[in-house]
């Protein structure tokens, strides 16, 4: 035995440590105020920090509501949604007809922001803010241009000294929203990826090495030379990592920004289907940067409990006004106007025995 | 759980046939001891049990629809819901192998100087900084691991082993510092602290009338270690299990720095992946019903690597054991 454990002392503070622990987790849990309503969420990752600062932010409002979100994934937010145990999910792609259909009841997309996802690399003798072109990020991810010196790389950037190494390409080893988004992108543009890979949270992808997260992925990249990959566009700002102009449906190459990713919504409010279940990749208007998407909070249509249905219109109608605030500093884009409107007529068809909530 | 021991428990009033079973002396208090313990035993059993009844049951629909297949495919593709399992059992042992090929000359290296060699002064902070490196979380590990370890492999390592020994297949291909070696390497760390904790007090209880004899018999110290290591091998062969398992089962380090790769490949250089590092990868945003049932089949088969590689090191242990008597006993 490890002889830590020998001494009668440390497991004397051990045991007391475990007492105090369980003391606190049986006497003050936030459900035992009185005449406090509590909502359960679960979903996604990536707005994790959006909705950690609506929920505060809107506890200090109302004071008798208090929301739970746990960042366990969009898989597993579904789930929960579907086996109705928990009050709202949250998932950056949107359900599938499949998903829709094993649910117990209708499914409503409420959008609440947009992300991004941008592409950071490692070239340690280039100063110089790479662009891409579509078919080439795809050629690289597809493992067909090998070479940093590539002439369709250079095509992209004249006048930049590009190396005669071997790129090696980092993606996301977990399931994550990012690669979904990612993905999407690329078999919009590459028919070659649509067929081989496909839009997939975990793809097989081609080429390449993993790497657990954003930050694992970052730090793959940083740590070796010659290294391409994707991100989310929050984590490359708080990271200062460079990032690559990519160019658009429109044949301009766009920084990746929050202004460019709301762009890419506007441009595409117009074709968004009723539900709101839209990929917005590759978007066409002039300044909309082509890797961006909704993240959504999924809710029943019809609230079993009237009480707590209303306190959950009430939260998506502040957090699509109010909260809309926040966004920016957190890096996610805010929702156009006209979004806006199209997910206020969505809080407004919610229902508890048939009446509507507002 | 106490309607399942309640069954094994007589009234203790009625002396029964379970009841001289329980408490052959007859006393109370030694049957209820004996009741409590068994109890203890029994749970355990029933834990294992009920983890491989409801790993099973989960993963019946991707058993059902890959059949053995399932052990020797090699593609893992859930856009298309192919699932083969084959590269990450190829990852997890050769990992681990790596792993304990590493720790265990190391391990016995340190136990021996702190029972053997070191004065209590030295012994005492090598010790405590030895079991400390056991308590740091895993995640540090693969954090460390992708920052100061794959950049140091890459550059100083990687390098003259390519040079050197580039003709054997285990060496080649580009350098990356991203891979099996890397992962195996983080594993080993991770696996010293354990082993050479309990290698050090199996050879603490070696009893000294064994080093005296050898001594008296004008032995030097080299050949006194040897008594010893002997006397304490089924011991430390238990401790070298502990640590199998504790690298079989490793995910976050791991994930960290082996690349997260499905595939075969002959080069220590090449991005792997792991039973353990696939499952906590994939499982969260898994929603489709075959893909989730076939990350639970990778759980289960973790499972029987894990039966399987002990199974052989204890027989193992046994063939080196059989002819010498020593303390310890395999844990």
């Amino acid at each position: 035995m490890l002889s830590l454990w020998n001494s009668p002392r440390i497991i004397g503070v051990f045991l007391l440590a475990s007492l105090v622990l369980l003391a606190y987790c049986s006497g003050g849990g936030p459900s035992s105020g009185g005449g406090v309503i509590t909502l359960q969420g679960a979903g996604a990752t990536f707005p994790n920090p959006l909705y950690q600062k609506w929920m505060s932010e809107y506890g200090k409002l109302h004071p008798k509501v208090h929301i739970d979100y746990q960042s366990i994934g969009s898989g597993g937010g579904i789930k929960q949604l579907q086996a109705q145990t928990v009050d709202f999910g949250a998932s950056d792609a949107p359900m599938t007809d499949a998903e829709l259909k094993a649910s117990p009841g209708e499914i409503l997309h409420i959008p609440t922001v947009l992300g991004a996802v941008v592409i950071t690399y490692n070239l340690p003798s280039i100063t110089q803010q790479l662009h891409f072109s579509p078919a080439v990020i795809a050629d690289i991810f597809l493992g067909k241009i090998k070479k940093w010196d590539d002439q369709h790389i250079k095509q992209d950037n004249p006048g930049v000294n590009l190396p005669a190494a071997d790129i090696t390409v980092v993606h996301r080893a977990d399931g994550s929203g990012t690669s979904y988004v990612f993905t999407d992108y690329l078999s919009k543009v590459s028919p070659e990826w649509k067929e081989k890979v496909g839009t997939d949270k975990s793809p097989k992808w081609p080429v390449g090495q993993g790497g657990k997260g954003n930050e694992g992925v970052t730090g793959q990249i940083k740590q070796q030379p010659n290294t391409i990959g994707y991100v989310e566009l929050a984590y490359a700002v708080q990271n200062k990592l460079p990032v690559a102009l990519i160019k658009n449906a429109s044949g301009k190459f766009i920084e990746p920004s929050i202004d460019a990713v709301t762009a890419a919504a506007a441009a595409t409010s117009a074709q968004t289907p009723e539900d709101l279940r839209v990929s917005i990749t590759n978007a066409t208007g002039e300044n909309a940067y082509p890797i961006s998407s909704y993240t959504y909070i999924l809710v029943y249509k019809e609230q079993k409990n009237a009480e707590k249905g209303k306190v959950l219109v009430d939260f998506l109608w502040w957090g699509i006004h109010d909260g809309e605030q926040f966004a920016k500093d957190l890096q996610y884009a805010p929702l156009p106007a006209e979004i806006v409107k199209r997910a206020e007529a969505k809080i407004n068809s919610i229902t508890s025995g048939g009446k509507p909530l507002r | 759980m106490d309607q399942a021991i309640g069954g094994q428990r007589p009234p203790l009033n009625k002396p029964g046939a379970l009841w001289r079973v329980l408490s052959p002396t007859g006393n109370k208090g030694d049957a209820i001891f004996r009741s409590l313990l068994l109890a203890a035993a029994l749970l355990m059993l029933l834990l294992v049990g009920a983890m491989i009844l409801a790993l099973t049951f989960e993963s019946l629909p991707s058993i059902r629809q890959f059949g053995f297949q399932f052990l020797t495919g090699t593609e893992w593709n859930p856009v298309k819901s192919e699932f083969g399992a084959l590269p990450f059992v190829y990852g997890t042992i050769v990992s681990s192998l790596i792993a304990i090929i590493i720790s265990v000359p190391l391990s016995l290296g340190i136990a021996i100087f702190l029972v053997e060699q070191a004065p209590q002064r030295l012994a005492r902070p090598i010790t405590f900084l030895v079991e400390l490196l056991a308590a740091i979380p895993s995640v540090v590990y693969g954090l460390w691991g992708i920052f100061v370890l794959a950049p140091f492999l890459r550059v100083h390592v990687e390098p003259p082993l390519q040079r050197w020994f580039g003709w054997l297949p285990l060496f080649q291909g580009p350098i990356t510092g991203i891979g099996l070696l890397t992962g195996g390497i983080i594993l080993a760390i991770m696996v010293t602290p354990i082993v050479s904790a309990v290698v050090r007090d199996v050879l603490a209880a070696v009893p000294s009338s064994q080093r005296e004899a050898a001594l008296a018999l004008g032995a030097t110290k080299w050949e006194t270690t040897r008594v010893v290591l002997v006397n304490g091998a089924p011991g430390i062969a238990g401790a070298v299990i502990l640590g199998l398992g504790r690298a079989i089962g490793e995910t976050m380090a791991v994930t960290m720095v082996i690349g997260n790769r499905a595939h075969i490949s002959a080069s220590l250089f090449d991005p792997s992946y792991t039973i353990a590092s696939a499952i906590a990868n994939e499982f969260t945003e898994a929603t489709q019903d075959l893909y989730l049932s076939a990350l639970v089949e990778l759980g289960l088969i973790l499972f029987l690597v894990t039966f399987v590689v002990n199974a052989i090191a204890r027989v193992l242990v046994w063939n080196v054991t059989r002819k010498t008597s020593g303390v310890g006993g395999a844990a």
